[in-house]
Order: C-alpha cells, then sequence, then structure tokens
C-alpha cells in the first residue's frame, strides 16, 4: 500500500499539470486537435488511478479543455469523485468541473445529493462555500427539493459569507422548488434587515429578481424598500432598490408620488454616475405613469433633462449613449423640454461612435416640428454627404424619410423642398432604399396637386440623367426611383415643358438594361407622353411634330417588344401597335389627339386611408354571414360572393346618406371646405374628384330602395368603375333634364315628322331593291375614319348580337355554316364569360352553367376569308354606330389590300374619310398573314333606329400566294337589327324606373315566348346578353328590365316566368321589332 | 441576472467562459465565436453597449463589455442590471486579477493585463470570479472582502499542500504594493483597499 503511493507521486511527477497542458497546446499551434487527443488520452489513464490528487489534476485540465469546446461529460463520475474528496483543495477543483459541465441531463447528479449535504454542513464554512458556489450553477429540481432545508437553514448561519451564498442561491431553488418560497420567504425577508451588508444585498437581489417576475406579489414590500432606499449606503443595493421601483411604479401611482422626493434629493447628491443615472430612469418612469395624474412636475423633468444634459456632454461615450436613451424615454411623454437640447442632439450625430449617432437620430425623429424641420433635414442631408458605410447612410435615407413623412407630412410646409430633398437623395450611392423615395415621390405627386409641375419637371430632369443613376446597373438600388419619375411624367404629363424631349429619353437603347418592372412603366409611360404630344400639336396646321413622335415611337418600342420580361414585351407590342395605328390615321390627316388621350384619361386621386369605413353596413346586412351555402373546396376559387359585396356596398352607403338631414349635410360641407380651403396643409383633392362627389352632391345622388333579397346590380361592371358610375348617373340625370325640355318641343313637331319619315324608313327596310342600282350608282361623300372605340364600351360584357340575322345568313349559306361554328369556338369562349356575369347580376340563387353565347356573327365567308361583325352603338352619338368586323385569313397565302365598302342607304350611310367619293371603298388598316385575323372598326351613321335594315356590301382583296396573286371579292350583308341600336344601360333607380312605367308616355305591347324551356335565369341572361337589356329588379316569378337606345328611347320589359313579355317603350315600332328579334332569338332555341 | 461571463482575446480565443445558462460545449464556442464577431469590430472610443444579442436571451439583454489590451471581457446581462455598475464590475474583476493573480504586472497597470497570466491560472480566475458573482447575481462588490475570502481559501489550499504551489505567492506579493490609483469609474461599492494583513509564507 505505501509503496502504491510512493509509486503514485513519482508517477505524478511526470504528469503534466494545467499549466503543462497550456504550454503544450500552445507549442503544438499546427496540431492542436491532434495533440489535445493525445493529452486527453493520459487525461483518461490518469483518471483510472486510485491517487485522489492525479484525478484532481486530470479534473482541473477537463475543466480547460472543456473551456475549449470539448465535451468531457465522459468524466462526470470521476467529478463527483474529486468533488467527494476531504481535501478542500481538490474538493474546489470537483464543484469547479461539476460547475462548468454539470446540467439538468446530468445523471450523475443525483449521487451528489448526499456529498452535497455532507459539505453544506460540513464545519469548514468554505467546504461549505464551495458547495453552494457550484451548486448554483447545476441545481435541479430534485437536488432543490432535497436541499432546500438544508440551504434555508444555512440562511441563519454564523458566518455573513455562508448566509449571502444561502440567501443568493434560494432564488434558484425557488426557480426549480417553486413550493420552497412560501416557507423560505419570511426568512428572506428578515435578510433584508441583516446586520452584514453582503447579506442584506444578496436578498435585496433576489427579492428583486422575484418581483421582476411578478411585480403584484411584491408590493407589500414597499415601504420596507422605501426605507432600505433612504437608509442604505451600498450603491449597488440602491441601484437594485431604485430599478425595482422602477417596475413597481405603473402598478401603484402613490408609490410613484412619494419617491420622486428621495430620488431627486439622490440625483442631487449621488456622484456615482450609475446611481444617477438609474434614478433618472426610474423618476422617468414614476412621470410616465403619472402623466395625466400629476399637475406639476415640471421641476422634476427639467432635473432630469438637466441631468441627463451632463452625461450626453461627457466625455465618456457610455455617459453620452445611455444620456440619450433615457432622453429618448422622456421625449415620448414630454417633447417639449428635450426640444430645447436640439442643438446638442445635432452635436451628437457628428459622433464617432455609430451607435449613439443612431440614437441621435431616434431622438431627432420625435423632435421635428414645422419650424426647425427643414434645418434638422439639412443637418441631416450634410452628414448623408459626410457619411462612411453604406449602413449607416442607409440608415440616414430612411430616417430623413420617416423625418419629412410621419403624420401625413404633417411638418411639411413647402412641398418644392421635399421634392428637392428627394431627388438630392437619388444621388445618394449604394443605397438600399430606392424604392422608399420612389414611393414618396409618387405619394407625393399625387397626394399633392399644387406640386405636379414642379415635381414633373424634376423627374424629367431625372429621367433625362437616368444614366447618372444606373451607373452601377441592376446592383444600384436607386434605380427604383427612375420607376416613379417615369410614372409622374407620364401620368401628369400636361405639366411637362417639353414631353417630347421627356418622351426621348424614356426611349433610350440603353433603358432596356433597367430591370423589368421599371421598363414597363416606362414602355406604359412612353403612350401616355406620346398621347400629349399629340394632342399638344393637334390644330398646329403643320402635323410634322406629331408625326415624327410616332416615328420615334415606331422606331423605338421594338427593342422593348424583343424583352425577356413578359410584362415589357407585352405592353410594347400593343403600344407599338397603335403607335403604327395611329400614324395611319395621322398620314390621312385624321384627327386622333383626342381618342388617344382617351386611353389615359381619368385622374388619380387621393383617397382617404379611411375612407371604407365611411361606408356604413347597411341594416340587416351581416357581411360575415354566407350568402348562398359555404362553398365547398372546388368553388372557393369563385369570385362571385366578393364581386356581389363589392358592388353591393357602395349603393347601400348612398341610399344610407340620404337619410341625414339634408341641410346638416350641405352645412357639413359647407364647413369642411371651408376647413379645407383654410388649411394649407390640407391636401386637397383635384377638381374632378370633388365633380364627382360634390357636383352632384350627396342629395342628389339617386336613392336606390335596396330589396336585399334581390340585389340591384349593374350587368357587368367591373368594381372600380363606381366612380365612373356616379358621373354617368350625372351625366344620365342631365341628359334626361335636357331632353324632358326637348320632348316638348318635339311633341309639337313630331306629328310633322312622321309623316316625313315614313317613305324613309320604308325605303330602308327593303335594301335588296337597291342592290343592283346601287352597286353603279356612287354614294355620296361623307367624312369617315376607322372609329377608335372607346374602352368603356369593351366593359360591358352583355353585348350585341342578332341571331336572327345569322338565321337568314343561314338560309343563303347553309353548308358553309356548319364549318364556321367550328371556328366560332373562341368567341364563344370570350363571351360566355361575360354572359354568366349577366346572369350573376339577375340572379343569386343559380349556378347552372349557361350555355356559350357569342356577340360576334357572321357576316360572310368564302375559302380565303371569314368575317364576322358585332354592331354597337353609344350614348355619346345618336345617330352613329360602330360595326367591329373581325376578318380571319383561312387560307395559306397572304391577304393583302383588303377594301370594304357598303351601299349606303339613305338611313344608313358608312362614314368615310373627308375627300373621299360616296361610294369609295375603305382600305381594311392591316394585312392577313395565313391564319391570322384581325379587327377593323367602321363607323355608321344613321337616321332612323325604330326599323331594322340592311346594307349590302362587298370586300375586295388580293390573295398573295408565292406564285400568284389573285383579286378575290366577297358579298355581304349588314344586318343592323333595332336590337343594335340598343344600349345596355344600367338603371339603378327602382323608383325612376316605376315612374317611367306609370308616367303613360309610353306605349305597351306584349308578346308570348312558346315551346320555351330553359330556366329562368337563362332567359334572362340571353335578353340582356343578346339584346342588351340590364335587369332592374327580379322578384321570385319575374323580372323588370330596361335598356335604351341610342337615340334615347326607354325600353322597358316584365319578363315573367310563364315566357310572357309585357313590353313598354316610347316609340312603339322600336319596341315591335325588338319584341320580334327577342321572339327569334328564342325560336332558335 | 448575468447570462454569461466571456472572456476572450483579440484573436477570439476562449480564456474563459462562465455560463449561468446551460449551453451544449458546441453552442458555447458558437456563442463565443458570434459574441467575438460583434465586439471586435467595434472601435476603441466607442461605447460598450451591444442590444439585442441574438444569440443568448434575445432583445432583453445586451452585452457590456470591455477591452483591456489583448483581452474582451464580456458580460451578456438582462435589463435588471445597471449597464454602468456592470461596467464598473467587469473593471472590479479585472482588478482583483490584477490584485490577486497577475502579481508581476501589477507594478505597470492593470490596463495592461497579461493574458498570459489568465491563461496560466484559469483556476485561480474562476475563483476568484466565484467570489463576485454566483449563480448569475452578483455576490459581493466590496473590495476587502473578496480579496480577504479568496487569501483565505489560497491559505487553506496552501495549508493542504496545493495542487501546485504558484499562484499562492500571488497574494503575499500584495501586501507590500501600492495599488493604483482607482480610476474614477470604480464608483461602486466602497473601494478602499486596506491590504489585509497576509501570513508569510
Amino acid at each position: 500500500m505505501a509503496l502504491k503511493i510512493v509509486k503514485g507521486s513519482i508517477d505524478r511527477m511526470f504528469d503534466k499539470n494545467l499549466q503543462d497542458l497550456v504550454r503544450g497546446i500552445r507549442n503544438h499551434k499546427e496540431d492542436e486537435a491532434k495533440y489535445i487527443s493525445t493529452c486527453i488520452d493520459e487525461i483518461k489513464q490518469e483518471l483510472k488511478q486510485d491517487n485522489i490528487a492525479v484525478k484532481a489534476n486530470a479534473v482541473c485540465k477537463l475543466t480547460y479543455l472543456q473551456m475549449l469546446g470539448y465535451d468531457v461529460s465522459w468524466a462526470a463520475f470521476n467529478i463527483v469523485e474529486v468533488m467527494s474528496s476531504s481535501k478542500f483543495t481538490y474538493k474546489r477543483i470537483g464543484y469547479l468541473a461539476a460547475s462548468q459541465c454539470f446540467h439538468e441531463g446530468t445523471d450523475v447528479i443525483m449521487l451528489t445529493t448526499n456529498q452535497i449535504r455532507k459539505d453544506l454542513s460540513s464545519p469548514h464554512q468554505y467546504d461549505t462555500g464551495v458547495a453552494l458556489t457550484g451548486l448554483s450553477c447545476f441545481v435541479t429540481p430534485d437536488l432543490a427539493r432535497d436541499l432546500a432545508n438544508d440551504i434555508m437553514t444555512l440562511m441563519s448561519h454564523t458566518k455573513p459569507y455562508i448566509r449571502k451564498k444561502a440567501v443568493l442561491i434560494m432564488y434558484k431553488v425557488f426557480l426549480k422548488y417553486p413550493e420552497s418560497l412560501r416557507p423560505a420567504f419570511p426568512r428572506l425577508k428578515e435578510k433584508l434587515e441583516d446586520p452584514d451588508p453582503g447579506v442584506q444585498s444578496a436578498a435585496v437581489n433576489v427579492i428583486c429578481e422575484l418581483a421582476r417576475r411578478n411585480p403584484k406579489n411584491y408590493l407589500s414590500l414597499a415601504p420596507l424598500f422605501f426605507k432600505l432606499m433612504t437608509s442604505s449606503t451600498n450603491n449597488w443595493v440602491l441601484i437594485k432598490i431604485i430599478k425595482l421601483f422602477g417596475a413597481l411604479t405603473p402598478l401603484e401611482p402613490r408609490l410613484g408620488k412619494k419617491l420622486i422626493e428621495p430620488l431627486t434629493n439622490l440625483i442631487h447628491s449621488t456622484s456615482a454616475m450609475s446611481l444617477l443615472y438609474e434614478c433618472v430612469n426610474t423618476v422617468i418612469a414614476v412621470l410616465i405613469s403619472l402623466s395625466s395624474g400629476m399637475p406639476n412636475h415640471s421641476a422634476s423633468i427639467q432635473l432630469c433633462v438637466q441631468k441627463l444634459r451632463i452625461l450626453i456632454e461627457d466625455s465618456d461615450q457610455n455617459l453620452k449613449y445611455l444620456g440619450l436613451l433615457a432622453m429618448s424615454k422622456i421625449l415620448k411623454t414630454h417633447p417639449k423640454s428635450v426640444q430645447s437640447h436640439k442643438d446638442l442632439i445635432l452635436q451628437c450625430l457628428d459622433d464617432k461612435d455609430e451607435s449613439i449617432r443612431l440614437r441621435a437620430l431616434d431622438l431627432l425623429y420625435g423632435m421635428v416640428s414645422k419650424k426647425n424641420l427643414m434645418e434638422i433635414v439639412k443637418k441631416l442631408m450634410l452628414h448623408v454627404d459626410k457619411a462612411e458605410g453604406t449602413t449607416y447612410r442607409d440608415e440616414l435615407l430612411t430616417k430623413i424619410i420617416d423625418i419629412c413623412s410621419q403624420s401625413n407630412y404633417q411638418y411639411i410646409t413647402n412641398f418644392e423642398w421635399y421634392i428637392s430633398i428627394l431627388v438630392e437623395l437619388t444621388r445618394l450611392e449604394g443605397t438600399r432604399h430606392g424604392h422608399l423615395i420612389a414611393s414618396q415621390m409618387l405619394d407625393v405627386a399625387i397626394r399633392v396637386k399644387a406640386i405636379r409641375g414642379f415635381a414633373v419637371a424634376q423627374m424629367a430632369t431625372l429621367l433625362d440623367n437616368a444614366h447618372l443613376l444606373t451607373g452601377n446597373t441592376q446592383r444600384n438600388g436607386i434605380c427604383e426611383v427612375l420607376y416613379a419619375a417615369a410614372w409622374i411624367c407620364g401620368e401628369f404629363s400636361e405639366h411637362l415643358e417639353d414631353p417630347m424631349q421627356t418622351l426621348e429619353a424614356m426611349l433610350r437603347p440603353k433603358v432596356a438594361t433597367l430591370p423589368g418592372h421599371i421598363q414597363a412603366v416606362y414602355v406604359q409611360n412612353a403612350a401616355k407622353l406620346f398621347a400629349t404630344v399629340l394632342r399638344k400639336h393637334e390644330g398646329e396646321t403643320d402635323s410634322h411634330a406629331a408625326q415624327e413622335t410616332s416615328q420615334l415611337l415606331i422606331d423605338r418600342l421594338p427593342l422593348f417588344v424583343q424583352s425577356a420580361n413578359l410584362e415589357v414585351q407585352e405592353r410594347a407590342s400593343c403600344i407599338l401597335q397603335l403607335v403604327k395605328y395611329i400614324q395611319k390615321l395621322q398620314q390621312k390627316k385624321v384627327e386622333v389627339a383626342e381618342e388617344v388621350t382617351a386611353l389615359f384619361a381619368g385622374e388619380l386621386n387621393p383617397v382617404a386611408p379611411k375612407a371604407q369605413k365611411k361606408v356604413p353596413v347597411p341594416e340587416g346586412l351581416d357581411l360575415d354571414a354566407w350568402i348562398n351555402k359555404p362553398p365547398s373546396e372546388s368553388e372557393s376559387e369563385d369570385e362571385k360572393p366578393k364581386a356581389v359585396f363589392a358592388k353591393e356596398e357602395p349603393k347601400h352607403s348612398r341610399s344610407r346618406h340620404t337619410e341625414v338631414d339634408e341641410k346638416e349635410l350641405a352645412r357639413r360641407r359647407e364647413a369642411r371646405k371651408r376647413e379645407q380651403a383654410n388649411n394649407p396643409f390640407y391636401i386637397k383633392a383635384s377638381p374632378s374628384s370633388q365633380k364627382v362627389y360634390d357636383a352632384p352632391g350627396v342629395e342628389h345622388i339617386p336613392v336606390v330602395q335596396i330589396d336585399l333579397s334581390v340585389p340591384l346590380k349593374v350587368p357587368g361592371m367591373p368594381m372600380s368603375d363606381q366612380y365612373l358610375k356616379l358621373e354617368e348617373e350625372r351625366r344620365q340625370k342631365e341628359k334626361a333634364e335636357r331632353k324632358k325640355e326637348k320632348k316638348k318641343k318635339r311633341e309639337k313637331r313630331g306629328k310633322e315628322r312622321k309623316a316625313d319619315s315614313g317613305p324613309e324608313s320604308e325605303e330602308d327596310i327593303a335594301p335588296a331593291h337597291q342592290v343592283d342600282i346601287v352597286t353603279e350608282e356612287m354614294p355620296e361623300v361623307s367624312s369617315c375614319y376607322f372609329g377608335v372605340i372607346k374602352p368603356t364600351v369593351h366593359w360591358f360584357p352583355v353585348q350585341k348580337s342578332s341571331k336572327h340575322k345569322k338565321k337568314k345568313q343561314k338560309k343563303e349559306k347553309e353548308e358553309k355554316e356548319k364549318k364556321k361554328k367550328k371556328r366560332h369556338h373562341h368567341h364563344h369562349h370570350h363571351s360566355n364569360a361575360g354572359g354568366e356575369d349577366s346572369v350573376q347580376n339577375g340572379t343569386v340563387e343559380e349556378e347552372e352553367p349557361l350555355p356559350p353565347m357569342s356577340n360576334y356573327f357572321l357576316l360572310a365567308e368564302n375559302s380565303y376569308i371569314k368575317m364576322v361583325y358585332d354592331i354597337q352603338g353609344n350614348h355619346q352619338d345618336e345617330s352613329k354606330v360602330v360595326v367591329s368586323v373581325i376578318f380571319e385569313n383561312k387560307s395559306d397565302s397572304f391577304l393583302k389590300s383588303m377594301e370594304f365598302n357598303v351601299l349606303d342607304s339613305l338611313n344608313s350611310k358608312l362614314q368615310r374619310p373627308e375627300g373621299a367619293g360616296a361610294h369609295d371603298s375603305l382600305t381594311v388598316p392591316f394585312q392577313l398573314p395565313p391564319g391570322i385575323s384581325n379587327e377593323a372598326h367602321f363607323v355608321f351613321s344613321v337616321q332612323s333606329i325604330v326599323m331594322p335594315q340592311k346594307l349590302k356590301g362587298t370586300l375586295t382583296f388580293i390573295v398573295k400566294s408565292d406564285e400568284s396573286s389573285t383579286h378575290e371579292k366577297l358579298d355581304f350583308k349588314l344586318h343592323f337589327t333595332c336590337t343594335s341600336y340598343l344600349i345596355t344601360t344600367p338603371c339603378y333607380l327602382y323608383d325612376a324606373y316605376a315612374k317611367l312605367l306609370e308616367s303613360g308616355d309610353l306605349k305597351g305591347s306584349s308578346l308570348r315566348l312558346e315551346g320555351i324551356n330553359m330556366p329562368f335565369h337563362h332567359l334572362l341572361a340571353r335578353i340582356c346578353f343578346h339584346h342588351h337589356f340590364s335587369v332592374v329588379e327580379r322578384i321570385d316569378s319575374c323580372a323588370s328590365m330596361y335598356s335604351r337606345s341610342i337615340q334615347g328611347h326607354h325600353v322597358c320589359l316584365l319578363v315573367k316566368t310563364t315566357v310572357s313579355i309585357d313590353a313598354k317603350c316610347d316609340e312603339p315600332s322600336l319596341l315591335g321589332n325588338v319584341l320580334d328579334e327577342i321572339k327569334q332569338t328564342f325560336s332558335k332555341c | 441576472m448575468i447570462k454569461a461571463i466571456l472572456i476572450f482575446n483579440n484573436h477570439g480565443k476562449p480564456r474563459l467562459i462562465r455560463f449561468y445558462q446551460y449551453f451544449a460545449e458546441d453552442m458555447q464556442q458558437q456563442i463565443i465565436r458570434e459574441t467575438f464577431h460583434l465586439v471586435s469590430k467595434r472601435d476603441d472610443n466607442v461605447c460598450n453597449f451591444l442590444e439585442g444579442g441574438s444569440l443568448i436571451g434575445g432583445s432583453d439583454y445586451k452585452l457590456i463589455y470591455r477591452h483591456y489590451a489583448t483581452l474582451y471581457f464580456v458580460f451578456c446581462v438582462d435589463s435588471s442590471e445597471s449597464e454602468l455598475g456592470i461596467l464598473d464590475l467587469i473593471q472590479l474583476i479585472c482588478f482583483f486579477l490584477c490584485v490577486c493573480v497577475f502579481v508581476e504586472t501589477l507594478d505597470k497597470c492593470f490596463e495592461n493585463v497579461c493574458e498570459l497570466d489568465l491563461i496560466f491560472h484559469m483556476d485561480k480566475v474562476h475563483y476568484i470570479l466565484q467570489e463576485v458573482v454566483m449563480g448569475g447575481m452578483v455576490l459581493e462588490t466590496n473590495m476587502n472582502e473578496i480579496v480577504a475570502q479568496v487569501e483565505l481559501q489560497n491559505r487553506m489550499e496552501k495549508s493542504e499542500g496545493g495542487l501546485s504551489a504558484a499562484p499562492a505567492r500571488a497574494v503575499s506579493a500584495v501586501k507590500n504594493m501600492n495599488l493604483p490609483e482607482i480610476p474614477r469609474n470604480i464608483n461602486i461599492g466602497d473601494i478602499n483597499i486596506k491590504v489585509p494583513s497576509l501570513s508569510p509564507f
């Protein structure tokens, strides 16, 4: 045995100790891992020995290796062995190793319970101390439960060294074993008044930690803490207590009132910055919690701000930082007191420490006012220039924009200034915030009407110098700004001084290197600028400039047509075609500016963020309730319910508005206008928007008596058309009034006229008679153009058709008809959607799909070409209809030089260009490659619309194949049905509709449809679709429908499920013909 | 609460780590790396607070550190600790290290703590730290008390023959030494060191 011990100590002489290990690792920098693994092997050998000194040495080395990241949990048992050594030296090593690597998952911990208990009750205080220290790091719920009593006893140990450690470790015990809190708490509270300051401090520490977790339960200790605060001289204890009070005051405002005085005393007296700072912080917390209740604490605030100023002025960066941090807390409740230290905060922007600069920026955000905004931003702009590092510069940039745009640009007095700031910011290199600047530009330009002229000029300069921004192309986030610039220049192009130059800048080849979404905006807005240029040059005798512009676009756009970006490509090719078309018209000296401008008509206006909230939900409407049965999975994509709401709500709101007293409304509006006029910061709506809202006035907006079971809808109106709708209504109203006056006059003349018109219309009905004659006889000259159809027309899915016409043609060309039907498919598809839409408008419950319906009907067809056509009228011109003809090349050859001609009747004439003969044919403005179809529009003037009529016409064209080219000819008959003079006119006012019916101005007629067995909603949809009616109201078994002719005739139908139609119209012959046409439509089903 | 105390050198090599919340070894190393990454980027003339350390704790936690010569002393603390207080504490601990461990360099300035001393006496540094911070809470800030307790324990070890005899002589050197002027930032506790009457070895 003795020999063994001797041998052990001799071995020990050759063992490495910690210092040797460290030295060894330092000497093996290249193969550190390898060296350590041999060391670990040695350690494993050492741990196998019985000598506790060897084991302790090994464990000590393991502790070092653990720090380097090696897992030493495999030695856990050996650590326990060393912990249980009777020698303090080894015990300490063991507990240190345990505290570094034991945790709740270490299984040998449960072996330590008795050993730890033994150590805790050891007569040597350092054995106890070491055990407590170690336990504080690896206490588990089991250990806490088993040892809680032992530790509690130690809290009353005679040695303060043990007492303070025992008190402190109780917090850990509470955490792991909460049941111990209740029995231990009284003793813990006692320790707050322990004679030893260390024990006292430990008790304060523990209670503060506990109170942080659950402040309410410790409010009762406030008096005790209060006493401690006024008596203690230990700054650590004071800081802890003051911090605790900061957490308690929000719960108990009365506490706050009491605290102010001792805290201010401390602030005055202490020399310790840490204590001063915590006092100030707590005073701020108190003042925040009292801010409403207490009348006047300006003295305390002043004191805090003054002390914080001292901190901020200190050369110590830490004090500066904390001072700014606390200052920002004061700023929230007492901005005025901070604002007076603006100079100091601005100084901090110059600080070399970035975190201090960022803190100062935060403060500035809250300090701006109308007066100092420009000054502060100017200062920030200087910093932007000086700033090194993009992070800080980006931060500055966002802060500048935040500061300026906060609370709706509240502090900006001059938007020209702001725009210039934004433009200046675009010069920043490598910023990531291009989109932020862009959105600000857009926002300001849209919302601040007065600034548009200035903004447009600035944006034009930006576009002109775009190469400066796009220096390093894609990576550069700043090119986002060009997005905004292009859009602003396009949208508000009327303010441009030289639109041509901007247009040129937007179409530079370099643009193609910009990101796709920006190019798309460029292309679209180039078209807007084009419209502006055209308009500008319209009326000038020399059309050179306008044509030059078209040529510019035609030259430059192909670059974009080739873009890989779909959006760019699509827009570019559309616009390119449009421009080519316009160019042709220009060459014919047709004035097109108005039509082109109409493409971009309408102005964007700001909408108040809360606008939607102002739309009241009508009584009895539960927005969350399902209207139909909840859709199954497959129907979830169906957007119908959404559309229903979108269309419904605004109408309800209108009806609601009228419930308010009219006088009251007028008064409010006046007040609002006055207020707006006096407020320079009110972002004014444009006059046009006011037109929409104010000109008709709320009281003029027609009221709809809504029967919720039968929602009233406009067929196929897109949601965004609500404004348009309002505008339309207004116009109609005006028209209607005008008409009333006219009507009286007309009535007087009516009889004479009828006599005159009689023979005319008779001639019209029978165009067949004239065919031969007229082919030789050229009709009179009249103006003509290929009309550009107003886009709005297309929004109405219910379009014209004349099936009966088709039927007639059928007789003539029965065989061809069969082939044709197959080819019709694409049209069918298109119109189907529209058809269903209109069903939806009339009825809600049915879901059955409608059979496909087409609005285009066959005009003529041969082996080379097929023509289908559609006739559309519009309210703008009561004597014009537009015939849209789709030409489809069925052959393998190229079709060119197509000429379209019609034999005019007295009643209906094809409009030809000025200077053309009355019988001249019109050149179709395109050529047709094989398999291609294209659409042309022809405008016809009509006089009387009460009778249907047919016009005979011819299409001549050249078929060009590889070998030969031949002249071909195709005859056709254009059928102007009475239906084609009707225009789908939504009737919003059931009242007005009822009045109309009651007025007695309308003559009645009725019709019975036989053998109809389609669902009622299909029937309605067909009438809507083919005959341009809209459903006014539908109640169970009958529906009221309404339409209007281009000359303003009202046509009203009452359709019943018994398939009888009662009709009324102010023109009986028109009505008769319409009914006949309806009958024909259904006879074919 | 103090969540962790990390001491590493200018290259990010750990010299002492003390976590008061369990992390596995690899996680500990990752925390050290990331913390080093954060603090090493900062100039010496900027403030010593870093907010929102992502690894330990989250938004309530901040890193408070001091950089002396080749060493970073980093404390990760939650909002219950006073920032300036912890800064003082770091200075205090550094001061103890000079007193109790780095005897050789004490006559220079404790701002020049020698990294080597710390490496070779990691265990001693831990024992000192244990007298200041226990289980994540500050145990004692009274300098005399700490020095006395460390000394008594070292003497006990000495009487047992010690594991290695070296560090014990450290304290013995203290008694004949004039402690450097305490920097004005140490304003915590009543620091007026009366060097305890140490028994000669």
